[in-house]
């Protein structure tokens, strides 16, 4: 399907573009990390009120998680998160192991040092979304062998 | 005919506010304040039991001497309010969601509007014209 291309191409192109101009003014790497998750939390807003549309009510946290793991990535990267772990204390981790923005970097640890550069954006789409579902939440998310990836949720209970 | 439609947003203030006529605002305003409690009553006494796709309509909030105020959440805590006249007792609650069906539809597309950032109270000119057919149609 050619929209899954397009989106991995514009990626793409967005990292590369914004570390570009951070060359040219004097800003350090963390800057450009924050950018690209800024970018992709503003994007997961609209992208949840889009989604959420048709969906009956969430009965709970749990419930809106696994919407994220199921359609929300579903609909944005074409397959399932395959795993998802809770501690029920307000930590999950969802694990993708061959997640569709790295698959075309390597199979191993060649590139890992700038594998993080690349989940930056996805972190904030999980941000953006949770946060117009009413959750406040911190996203990470590390890399040990692409193209597998985990992106921890820690949700901030106010 | 819809007298006003205001959109609040889930920090519990209104996003966009709308009525004809223009003077009767600061009223309508509080009428909306006090419907929000129920609207979240409905939500909470909703939870416990299954939801379906119907879930998202609570309908008819409740009438007032001059208006009947109906009441629409969505998933991401945005509440749509509308205040009816009540001389037009022939309204239905499937035209009713159908109208509020239309205001998400809106909403969303306002939201996706990369320019103004989220919260702040603008009033984005297509959203403005549906709103206006809207208020003239439900008659």
């Amino acid at each position: 399907m050619a929209d899954e291309a397009l989106f991995l191409l514009l990626h793409n192109e967005m990292v590369s573009g914004v570390y570009k101009s951070a060359e040219q003014g004097e800003v350090e790497n963390g800057r450009c990390i924050t950018k690209l998750e800024n970018m992709g939390f503003r994007v997961g807003q609209g992208l949840i009120e889009r989604f959420t549309k048709d969906t009956a009510r969430f009965k709970d946290e749990l419930d809106i998680m696994k919407f994220i793991c199921k359609d929300f990535w579903t609909t944005v990267f074409k397959k399932q998160i395959d795993n998802l772990r809770t501690n029920h204390q307000g930590i999950y981790v969802l694990q993708d192991n061959k997640f569709r923005l790295l698959t075309q970097m390597s199979s191993g640890k060649q590139y890992l040092e700038h594998a993080s550069k690349y989940l930056a954006f996805t972190c904030g789409l999980i941000r953006g979304g949770l946060s117009n579902l009413g959750i406040k939440s911190i996203v990470t998310a590390e890399v040990s062998s692409m193209p597998a990836c985990k992106f921890q949720v820690m949700i901030q209970k106010l | 005919m819809a007298v006003c439609i205001m959109v609040i947003v889930k920090e519990n203030y209104p996003f966009y506010v709308r009525s004809i006529p223009v003077e009767n605002e600061l009223k309508f305003h509080s009428v909306v304040h006090t419907s929000l409690d129920l609207v979240d009553e409905k939500i909470s006494a909703m939870g416990k039991a299954l939801v379906d796709q119907r879930g998202l309509c609570p309908g008819l909030l409740y009438p007032t001497e001059d208006y009947k105020v109906y009441g629409y959440v969505t998933n991401s805590k945005v509440k749509f309010v509308t205040l009816v006249d009540s001389s037009n007792t022939a309204h239905r609650d499937n035209e009713i969601c159908s109208m509020f069906w239309k205001l998400h539809n809106s909403y969303t597309d306002v939201t996706c509007n990369p320019f103004p950032n989220p919260g702040d109270r603008i009033r984005p000119r297509v959203f403005d014209n549906m709103v206006t057919s809207l208020m003239t149609q439900v008659c």
